[in-house]
């Protein structure tokens, strides 16, 4: 009984479900996808899934176009957000905090019929659906993981600084490229890993804004799962595999901000 | 002398001027991308006061969808509303209300004993802790089949509920963490020498202190719940089990959503809405008391 109060009373011990919990949970399913990958239906081994996907030209040329959209996504909402941040954070605001809710608030509406209002608003107005429609729908879904953490490290930084550079002669643009732009790269990092991944992996939204004419990397993933059976399955694993090495690659870049906080601070 | 110091007054005027000018172009700036991120929200809302099957045709102004939303069914066309639409929302706020409430637990214990962890071992725990995060929905929900499979676990409510636990958890931890390093490490130790059980201890020492963090934790947990998709359709099976957004996305590919969507979807953006505005004032209020 003391021994067992002592073990209790030792608070390491008290995140061990935890550490249960996530390498059954966490760690053996990520393992399973590389069991599953390097495995055909029969449980041999056999790189043929990968062989399969470097001959199909179709598989490569989704994963290619997923990149591209991505990226311009991603590019369109640093362009677009970085200002908006900037903006949020040096302007003098009677409520800074409501107006960076304002932009958190979307977000509390189901992703997927935010999603089909804005195929409504390309329809209204008549507009076609297609890559324009995809690529402003996804946007308009990640643009405000773009503007919190730019936001969050732009109102962290130290104004001495900037006033400090006005003091030793840089004009405004010196001002920006030189002390600003710099200080921000945390947050612009975070921001293009928190749009990119999320963009580069999605498998609903195009489709809900394409009508289905533009197949993205991930719904390729999601039919070898679902329509294509347990045939498809080890196949689905290798395309799978593949996008968790872009994943593990764009995660890189986040490394140099230890604020991992950045969503929990939402709220 | 004179006419340096009003021509630097000029100059500080005409920056003044400019800064004002740079402001107001700001915030117009800022405003419209407002009205872009919220016109589809306001169109969902303006369209739950007309009846028309389809989204942006208006024929008239009633709150009949809001009736037919509560009566469950169509009182003039004695059509019922879908009734997977009632059992859908019942699941998702289940399974958000079991994931979070099991993650705030499971996430304030981690938390406390990664923090008193030594710096090797909490690195790793920290990363395994962040997998999750990182994952993307699609990753986490076919690992987590693929798991579910392996093993010939049927699927359906438990394993969704362990799969948005497994995405929950890692915020719960990090909003806990914070509050552990601000607190005071000795008192956990003075209430057991004091001669409190370490049950006591967590409960009237550790709990308090922590508690803000946890209330964070939970509420970030249920949102993260509710609006999921990619993990839930992934582990929910094909037993009928659906959720809101597995709803809305099989409805989606039918082709047409059910009308009741909008009202159903008004009403919680103005719940969350109002819910939000009172914890900001409060959080503000409470600012200003320290």
């Amino acid at each position: 009984m003391n021994k067992l109060s002592s073990l209790f009373g030792s608070r390491r011990t008290w995140a061990w479900p935890y550490v249960l919990f996530l390498i059954l949970f966490v760690v053996l399913p990520l393992l399973l996808i590389v069991y599953y990958a390097f495995t055909d239906h029969s449980g041999s081994f056999t790189i043929m899934n990968f062989v399969k996907f470097f001959h199909t030209s179709e598989a490569i040329n989704t994963l290619v176009y997923s990149l591209a959209i991505a990226m311009i996504t991603t590019i369109v909402c640093l362009l677009l957000g970085y200002p908006a941040a900037y903006i949020m954070a040096t302007a003098e605001f009677k409520t800074p905090a409501v107006m960076a809710m304002l932009f958190i608030l979307p977000m509390w509406i189901n992703f997927l019929l935010r999603t089909l209002a804005t195929v409504e608003l390309f329809n209204m107005f008549g507009l076609p659906l297609g890559e324009g429609a995809l690529i402003f729908g996804m946007c308009y879904d990640y643009l405000p993981f773009m503007i919190y953490p730019i936001y969050n490290t732009l109102q962290k930084m130290d104004r001495s600084l900037i006033e400090a550079a006005e003091d030793l002669g840089a004009n405004r643009r010196e001002v920006f490229v030189k002390v600003i732009l710099p200080l921000s790269v945390s947050g612009i990092y975070s921001g293009i890993v928190m749009v990119f991944m999320p963009t580069v992996s999605t498998f609903a939204i195009a489709e809900l804004l394409t009508h289905n004419k533009i197949t993205l990397f991930g719904s390729l993933i999601q039919r070898s799962f679902g329509e294509g059976g347990i045939t498809m399955w080890n196949y689905g694993a290798a395309l799978s595999l593949i996008m968790l090495l872009i994943i593990a690659l764009t995660s890189f870049f986040d490394q140099g901000d230890s604020d991992d906080s950045q969503k929990s601070g939402i709220i | 002398m004179t006419t340096t110091f009003s021509s630097a007054q000029i100059e500080a005027q005409n920056r003044a001027r400019r800064l004002r000018a740079k402001q107001v172009g700001g915030q117009a700036y800022l405003w419209l991308l407002l009205v872009v991120l919220y016109a589809p929200i306001l169109l969902i809302i303006i369209f739950s006061f007309t009846k028309s099957k389809v989204l942006g045709n208006w024929t008239g102004f009633t709150i009949q969808l809001y009736e037919n939303l509560f009566t469950g069914y169509d009182a003039t066309t004695q059509v019922r509303v879908d009734p997977n639409l009632y059992r859908a929302v019942f699941f998702t706020f289940l399974i958000a209300l079991i994931a979070a409430t099991v993650s705030t637990i499971l996430g304030t214990l981690a938390a406390i004993g990664i923090f008193n962890m030594k710096q090797k071992a909490r690195r790793s725990i920290q990363f395994l802790n962040s997998i999750p995060m990182i994952n993307p929905d699609i990753l986490t929900g076919i690992s987590l089949f693929l798991l579910f499979v392996f093993f010939g676990i049927s699927r359906g409510l438990t394993t969704v509920c362990i799969a948005h636990i497994v995405f929950c958890t890692p915020y719960v931890v990090l909003s806990v963490m914070p509050r552990l390093t601000k607190m005071n490490p000795n008192i956990y130790e003075a209430a057991l020498d004091l001669g409190a059980t370490p049950m006591q201890a967590l409960r009237k020492v550790l709990m308090p202190e922590l508690w803000p963090g946890m209330v964070s934790g939970f509420i970030l947990a249920l949102t993260l719940s509710i609006d999921d998709f990619g993990v839930t359709f992934f582990t929910k099976g094909s037993g009928g089990l659906e959720t809101l957004s597995t709803f809305i996305y099989a409805d989606a590919r039918k082709g047409g959503l059910t009308p009741e969507l909008r009202p159903l979807f008004s009403l919680i953006f103005i719940v969350t809405l109002v819910l939000l505005i009172a914890i900001n004032i409060r959080a503000a209020k409470q600012k200003k008391n320290k």
